[in-house]
């Protein structure tokens, strides 16, 4: 377009000078869907494998992965530091359980119809948020409100059951329709990987999309990316519509897989918390990192349950005391944000990158 | 995160940084503040009337108001703490309400052990927490690793999960009391009082004034406003800025542990009661102005009586939905909070 | 006052009356100018002026108290950032702004997708415009990766990507050594000259102010204290008297 004037930029040594860069081979997408189709095809066949109590566990750990991921998209992605991820959760399971409970509607239909909920809540939630430019700790502090005022509300509101919440009617057999199977079988594992693995590609597809090219832009630098013309606030409801949604449907299935769900379970900080807590430890905003802390949590909260159960004689005093498996967590938690504060992914793709 | 666009050229505006306990420098307008003062205390005589309209009963709604105040001046006194922690460090600390739930198991545990009168415990949980306070400022948060807003806000939130979860697993969930010997209870004005809550809310208002004399009058509360209102530059005049940081969160947490003592009489002792005292704190600490010592006091029965009304308003609701209420309205209307200028 | 733009073809950018307040301090008061199509416009004042004030008003980053700024024959007052940028106006920061996690090519993509166009289209455009600041042989480095020199010319290629009618550049040569400079400054002569683009660029670099500009506009302490010529103003007494103490030659801040 224009006979540029020869401008050549001296490097200055030390700041990765002049090193021949070249395209890379294969685009990250499609790297990550490849290893995304491998580790599906490697869990598929793990429920036959599996003695049935590790079973539960590998469906938690999807649970876990679900909502993670879901947090991952807002927080990791977008930059937007949630601490209440236990409303769209919450939503997810309570709008699903509602409809099958009281119109028995099929959990696949209330699947989505508590994503959209979810999402709306979550435009709704963030354009406020947003609008009146809360930032840091006033955003993280406005979304763990939201979510403590819909538990008080599901707690006190008669159409939501109250404290009590929803129980899931028990069928006779099963029916993939209705998601209700024997206790220890196999399709739930299956559905949550479906799930699980439907959210990480969404989220692979979406970090490299043009949106989300914009996401990454906006959480690198917000007025930066204003001035170039990127529609902030568009692109940012995007997003947190986006990780509702996900986050909803691990709520939804929560619900299924229990049989059960009250304002605590579904609402609580806990779950904000658990989101959070998953990312962090796997890496915030990589694509594995979520799925890295499920698995980790997930296997850690077995392993100190069965430690509570049949204590070594040192820890005999905590026979039958609930905590151990929350402070194990809160200690990895700290260690690795003093630590490793990219997480475990970030630390590793960080070394590789080397 | 941030949103410096507007920032690339600071408006000329006075280089010190404003807002963190800007109440504790001489003011300018002083005529602003006293006019938000005047329309929050004339938002809080509707609120009134409006109870006393919903409620149709004077004794009612003076009852709530005299609890209220009496609370508020507990919840005053945990949100100072933890404002000056904002202020000073730019710290919002999640695990305020865990270390006081640690206090009050001290307090209950010394209490069950030596048969102390509870308030005495004060000269031992203060301490205490004066002295966990301090550890974790300089074993947790200090240094690059926690440097970051989101860092702070997670390793203080695995803090509390630790600590709450370390209680739970050493005194089991069962509720526990600490009884105040020879409590008493008379009628202020029709209004039924605890001896316990007006001690508690005197302790509060003592301590308060403690605080506030600590942070004015003394060489040291000099040090610690310097490094408030720009660290770099208390720096250069030879305040030791990371000692200074340890001293304040410590101080900070010593609150929690003082208010503690004060309100375990009143409550049901377990080991996830800080949960809802640091819900509680930090909506106080928003409303007074993030930073803003004397405005956590002021916030803090403001809550207080916010709490109060809200069980008048909505019949069955929780006490707390009013708070949440209160607490968005603040954040999305006026995020520097009533007394706050930070903007 | 009101100086008249210095060519003969549409106004591109009218600023007029234009007035901001920082809580009672005033940055900027009743600034009006008018910019016509192709001109260059510089813009000097001592530091605190209002400069980047003024370009932040203009793109939309802050909302002024008074006034109204036309683009294009729009009235776009307070209207947001992204929707001036998509309309034509687009500026740079003085501070470099690179999106960390991204490609010096990612970057400047990002600029460009605002069209609708193929993945090739694209490409091809974002490495054209990459080339033509002289990134060729970074574009696939991290942003983070570029010397000070680079990030300069990666924030005015993101500018440039977005295809400008009217850009606005904030001191782009600043902290540039002189012998980079003049590519900048030649790339800067071309882009009127080949593309038409109008240009507005805060500059404290007397020289390049010189060279480049059909007209000045000195701000001071917010207001517009003299505008035209580059002779006409720095020889004006009350330019030279805001500029006492201060060096106008003065390399950057």
């Amino acid at each position: 377009m224009t006979g540029t004037t020869g401008i050549t930029l001296t490097g200055r040594p030390g700041a990765g000078a002049a090193r021949p860069v070249k395209a890379p081979p294969l685009r990250p997408q499609n790297r990550q869907l490849a290893v995304l189709a491998v580790l599906l095809l490697v869990a598929v066949p793990l429920p036959l494998v599996l003695p049935p109590a590790q079973g539960a566990v590998a469906v938690r750990i999807l649970i876990f992965a679900l909502m993670a991921v879901g947090w991952n998209v807002m927080s990791g992605f977008g930059g937007m530091f949630s601490f209440g991820h236990a409303a769209f959760f919450g939503l997810g399971a309570y709008t699903s359980a509602y409809l099958l409970v009281e119109h028995n509607v099929s959990p696949w239909i209330g699947m989505l119809a508590g994503m959209a909920v979810a999402a709306a809540v979550a435009v709704v939630i963030g354009y406020f948020a947003f609008r009146y430019r809360l930032q840091g700790a006033y955003f993280a502090l406005a979304t763990f409100a939201f979510a403590e005022m819909l538990r008080l509300i599901v707690t006190t509101t008669e159409f939501t059951n109250k404290a009590v919440g929803f129980t899931v009617p028990l069928i006779r057999g099963s029916s993939l329709w209705k998601i209700q199977f024997a206790a220890d079988s196999p399709a739930y594992f299956w559905i949550a990987l479906g799930l699980a693995g439907l959210a990480a590609l969404v989220s692979i597809l979406f970090l490299h999309s043009r949106t989300g090219r914009y996401v990454t832009a906006i959480r690198d630098d917000e007025p930066a990316a204003a001035s170039l013309g990127t529609p902030v606030m568009r692109y940012k409801l995007m997003t947190v519509a986006l990780s509702a949604a996900i986050t909803a449907v691990a709520g939804a299935f929560y619900t299924q897989y229990y049989l059960f769900v009250n304002p605590d379970l579904a609402f609580g900080s806990s779950v904000s918390i658990q989101a959070i807590a998953t990312v962090v430890i796997g890496g915030i905003g990589t694509i594995w990192g979520p799925i890295v802390g499920a698995i980790i949590l997930g296997s850690l909260s077995d392993v100190t349950a069965t430690l509570l159960r049949t204590p070594p004689g040192f820890l005999d005093f905590l026979q039958g005391r609930s905590g151990l498996d929350v402070a194990v967590y809160a200690v990895l938690l700290i260690l690795i944000v003093r630590l490793l504060p990219k997480g475990i992914v970030g630390t590793i793709a960080a070394r590789w990158r080397r | 995160m941030s949103n410096s666009g507007t920032k690339t050229e600071p408006p000329p505006a006075p280089a010190v940084r404003r807002g963190p306990l800007a109440r504790l420098s001489p003011g300018d307008g002083t005529g602003a503040l006293l006019k938000r003062a005047a329309a929050t205390g004339g938002l809080v005589a509707v609120a009134i009337a409006i109870a006393l309209i919903k409620s149709g009963s004077g004794l009612v709604v003076w009852q709530s108001v005299v609890t209220g105040l009496l609370m508020g001046g507990l919840y005053g006194l945990i949100a100072m703490g933890l404002t000056l922690i904002f202020g000073v460090l730019d710290i919002v600390n999640f695990a305020h309400g865990a270390l006081l739930a640690i206090a009050m198991f001290i307090a209950f545990g010394v209490v069950q052990g030596t048969g102390l009168h509870p308030y005495l415990t004060l000269l031992v949980a203060v301490p205490a927490l004066f002295l966990i306070g301090a550890v974790v400022h300089r074993g947790l948060l200090s240094g690059t690793g926690g440097a970051s807003l989101e860092n702070q806000l997670l390793i203080t939130l695995g803090l509390s999960l630790l600590l709450e979860n370390g209680l739970l697993m050493f005194f089991g969930a069962e509720p526990k009391n600490v009884a105040l010997p020879g409590d008493f209870q008379f009628s202020l004005f029709g209004a039924v009082v605890s001896g316990a809550r007006l001690y508690a809310f005197l302790g509060a208002i003592a301590i308060g004034a403690l605080l506030f004399w600590l942070l004015r009058r003394t060489r040291f509360g000099t040090a610690i406003r310097a490094v408030a209102a720009n660290g770099p530059g208390a720096e250069l005049v030879g305040v030791n800025v990371r000692r200074v940081h340890t001293l304040t969160f410590a101080i900070g947490t010593a609150c929690a542990g003082a208010a503690a003592v004060l309100a375990a009489p009143l409550v049901t002792v377990t080991p996830t009661l800080g949960e809802q005292f640091n819900i509680t704190a930090f909506v106080v600490v928003v409303l007074g102005g993030m930073g803003n010592v004397a405005g956590a006091l002021v916030g803090g029965l403001l809550i207080g009586l916010v709490e109060q009304l809200t069980t008048i308003y909505m019949d069955g609701q929780s006490s707390l939905l009013g708070v949440f209420a209160v607490f968005l309205i603040v954040l999305f209307l006026r995020p520097q909070g009533l007394f706050g200028r930070r903007s | 006052m009101s100086p008249t733009a210095g060519t003969a073809a549409g106004t591109a950018l009218d600023v007029a009356g234009v007035g901001k307040d920082f809580r009672g301090l005033r940055a900027l008061s009743d600034v009006d100018f008018r910019v016509g199509e192709g001109e260059i416009l510089g813009i000097i004042g001592p530091n605190g002026a209002g400069k980047t004030t003024l370009f932040n008003v203009i793109c939309g980053a802050l909302r002024p108290d008074a006034g109204r700024v036309v683009f294009g024959g729009r009235d776009i007052t307070g209207a947001s950032p992204d929707r001036i940028a998509r309309a034509g106006m687009v500026r740079t920061f003085q501070l470099m702004r690179p999106f960390g996690s991204m490609s010096v090519l990612e970057n400047v993509s990002l600029a460009a997708q605002h069209r609708r166009q193929s993945r090739h289209g694209l490409r091809k455009r974002s490495l054209d415009v990459v080339e033509r600041v002289g990134l060729g042989e970074w574009a696939h480095c991290g942003a983070t990766e570029l010397p000070t020199a680079g990030l300069k010319r990666l924030e005015l290629a993101r500018a440039l990507a977005m295809r400008p009618k009217v850009l606005l550049l904030d001191e782009v040569l600043a902290g540039l050594v002189p012998a980079e400079r003049e590519p900048v400054l030649d790339l800067l002569a071309a882009l009127r000259e080949e593309d038409g683009t109008t240009l507005l660029f805060i500059e404290h670099i007397m020289a390049a102010v010189m060279r480049l500009s059909d007209r000045v506009l000195v701000l001071d302490q917010g207001r517009v204290l003299a505008a035209g010529s580059a002779e006409e103003v720095t020889s004006d007494p009350r330019v030279i008297e805001a500029y006492l103490g201060e060096e106008p030659g003065g390399d950057d801040d």
